[in-house]
């Protein structure tokens, strides 16, 4: 285990036919210490996703081809057969998703759905079950907890229904908490409070959190160490305030130089050229090349590989190699 | 927690910012209210219809007199006192006969549309939640059931099985099936689809709870609807049977066959037709009428 929780090695997910496959991970390996905050960022269809869900087995198969190993806690999920996947499902791992208007089951109140989770990890005491669900929901914040149990989530504004998916998430005290884009469908405001209340959760429960995010500002509130995906691969995988110091991959200092500040004038947002591959396009070498301002010869035909530049923060690039070398 | 606690702020920023165009679901009691009274042609169904549950539950109190009593002094009789609207061939009296005809109707309206919806409904789910083979084998059967009219189907059914009560249930079943299966699957297949189920998922429930917690109450509304869409087309259809001498066998009542007896001394008297003919269209018309308020009711596109 070697104070590993979650250990991703060499995950790919494929959908699409066998012989002409579309690969949306392709090759992830990451690891998540205990109690460790680590952010996934990526621009739409990176993968961050996907590679979220293969952790709880949710993407669907067929049509979609999971490989490699993810060990938790040194079991690796992907054999494991459905009956033992359900019982780590929300009682070890549990998931917000990004969605927090259509999570919630519209015909079943907020009480019987924090009450699910708990009845299916093993507290049959009713009135214990309801102690603890009125305890969940103060502790996310929902306001006057006892006369909310009854409520339905058409009564919830999306905040509110966005602490009610955080309490069913922490509720049997899960080791590791995936967090798909939880405050992106939400406002600033709100926002702020989501993840106010998720650092809260962190502390109080000494969870691991995988925040998954295109928002370099959420992943620098919560995590220390961020990884950071581009067309399936990770391109860099680094603690939080090196990453944001120096950012050694050509694509991570393309993203945070396109990051907006209060204190330039208005001159014209940096902006990286080019679109994202789609997926599926040709993988030789290394998917960044065609956007890549220092892109070498060797870069066109051979993948990069994930490589140690410096204590603890990995970079797949060639042309920092070489500089590296140099 | 922090500033996290501050509620009433939370909730007053909520409401601004989160003001969403969402239909609030409709608690159950206000929506009999509002489908009962929305207009006025349907608080006149609602009463038909209680009307006539009423009569079909008390036929024996009601009835004035047996529906098999014969007599051969009293045939073909013209409405009187005694006989309301008058006797048949046989000297029956064709109002107890169409009081007691009710509870048929009342009976197969209900059993034949309950059955035919647990068990498409039990088909279309599975369909609609596993896909792949299950899927393909019930689409091929509701497409091959929904290949035949549901009338020819029936006699065809009835008639190779013949008339009995059940097999009358059966043949209606069997006749509805389909139709319960399509909406079922479909809707399934759009539920199948919601963050919610997939939340379910990742929270460790197992699959037969998540089709019976979280599939199931969310699709019941489109099947409730057809439930009542289709208990005029059983009563319709049992109607039709007992006519073609394919339902219910005389001399039990049925109001098919009170038409069918009517039909050969319709030159006597022209009653029973009349009367069996006007009880079949104010029901059946009042539970369609009533059967497209709640469609109406629970479609927010309408419900305005």
């Amino acid at each position: 285990m070697s104070g590993k929780l979650l250990d991703i090695r060499g995950l790919s997910v494929e959908f699409g036919p066998v012989r002409n496959p579309v690969r949306v991970v392709d090759d992830v390996s990451f690891a998540v210490r205990p109690g460790e905050a680590v952010g996934l960022v990526g621009e739409s269809g990176s993968g961050k996703s996907i590679t979220a869900l293969s952790v709880l087995r949710l993407v669907p198969e067929p049509p979609g081809r999971v490989s490699g190993h993810i060990l938790f806690e040194g079991t690796d999920l992907l054999p494991l057969p459905r009956s033992r996947m359900n019982a780590i499902r929300g009682k070890e791992i549990s998931m917000v998703f990004q969605e927090p208007m259509s999570s919630l089951n519209p015909v079943m109140t907020i009480g019987e759905q924090v009450a699910e989770v708990l009845m299916l990890h093993g507290e049959t005491d009713r009135e214990r079950r309801r102690a603890r669900v009125i305890e969940l929901l103060g502790l996310v914040g929902v306001p006057d907890p006892q006369s909310r149990l009854s409520a339905y989530p058409h009564e919830f504004s999306g905040g509110m229904r966005q602490r009610v998916m955080i309490a069913i998430a922490v509720a049997c005290n899960p080791k590791l908490l995936i967090a798909d884009e939880p405050t992106t469908a939400l406002d600033v405001t709100i926002q702020a409070q989501v993840l106010e209340l998720m650092l809260d959760i962190r502390r109080r429960y000494k969870s691991a959190i995988l925040l998954i995010s295109h928002d370099l500002g959420v992943i620098a509130e919560i995590c220390e160490r961020v990884v950071v995906m581009y067309a399936g691969r990770i391109v860099e995988d680094a603690g939080i305030r090196s990453l944001f110091a120096g950012p050694k991959h050509p694509y991570t200092q393309g993203l945070l130089k396109s990051v907006p500040t209060l204190f330039d004038d208005r001159r014209r947002l940096y902006q990286i050229p080019g679109s994202v591959p789609t997926p599926g396009s040709s993988r030789q070498g290394c998917s960044f090349r065609p956007r890549c301002p220092v892109a070498l010869d060797r870069c066109a035909t051979e993948t990069p590989p994930l490589i140690h530049h410096g204590a603890g923060h990995l970079a797949a690039c060639w042309a920092i190699a070489a500089e590296d070398a140099a | 927690m922090s500033d996290v606690n501050a509620p009433a702020d939370i909730d007053r920023l909520g409401a601004m910012v989160a003001r969403e165009p969402i239909a609030p679901e409709p608690r159950f009691r206000d929506l009999v209210v509002r489908v009962i009274f929305a207009r006025a042609s349907t608080s006149i169904a609602a009463i038909v219809v209680v009307i006539f549950f009423v009569i079909a539950a008390g036929a024996t109190w009601i009835a004035p007199y047996d529906p098999l009593e014969q007599s051969f002094i009293a045939v073909n009789q013209l409405p009187s006192w005694q006989h309301w609207i008058g006797t048949d061939q046989f000297g029956r009296d064709v109002l107890s006969r169409l009081i007691y005809g009710s509870q048929n109707s009342l009976v197969f309206g209900a059993l034949s549309p309950l059955f035919a919806a647990i068990i498409g409904g039990i088909l279309g789910v599975s369909a609609g939640f596993f896909g792949g083979v299950t899927d393909r084998i019930v689409r091929r059967i509701i497409d091959m059931l929904m290949a035949f009219p549901e009338l020819l189907l029936a006699i065809l059914i009835a008639a190779a099985l013949g008339g009995s009560f059940w097999n009358v249930i059966i043949v209606l079943t069997v006749a509805f099936t389909p139709g319960f299966a399509r909406v079922a699957r479909a809707s399934t297949l759009a539920v199948k689809q919601e963050p919610y189920v997939e939340a379910a998922v990742a929270a460790g429930v197992r699959t037969p709870v998540i089709i019976f917690r979280h599939v199931v109450p969310n699709i019941l509304a489109p099947i409730v609807v057809l439930m009542t869409l289709w208990s005029a087309s059983a009563i319709r259809v049992e109607a039709t049977l007992a006519f073609l001498g394919l339902g219910t066998q005389p001399p039990h009542p049925s109001w098919g066959n009170i038409i069918r007896d009517g039909l050969e001394n319709m030159f006597a008297t022209s009653w029973p037709i009349l009367a069996g003919g006007f009880a079949i269209t104010v029901v059946v018309l009042a539970i369609s009428i009533l059967g497209d308020s709640v469609r109406d009711a629970l479609d927010p596109e309408v419900n305005q």
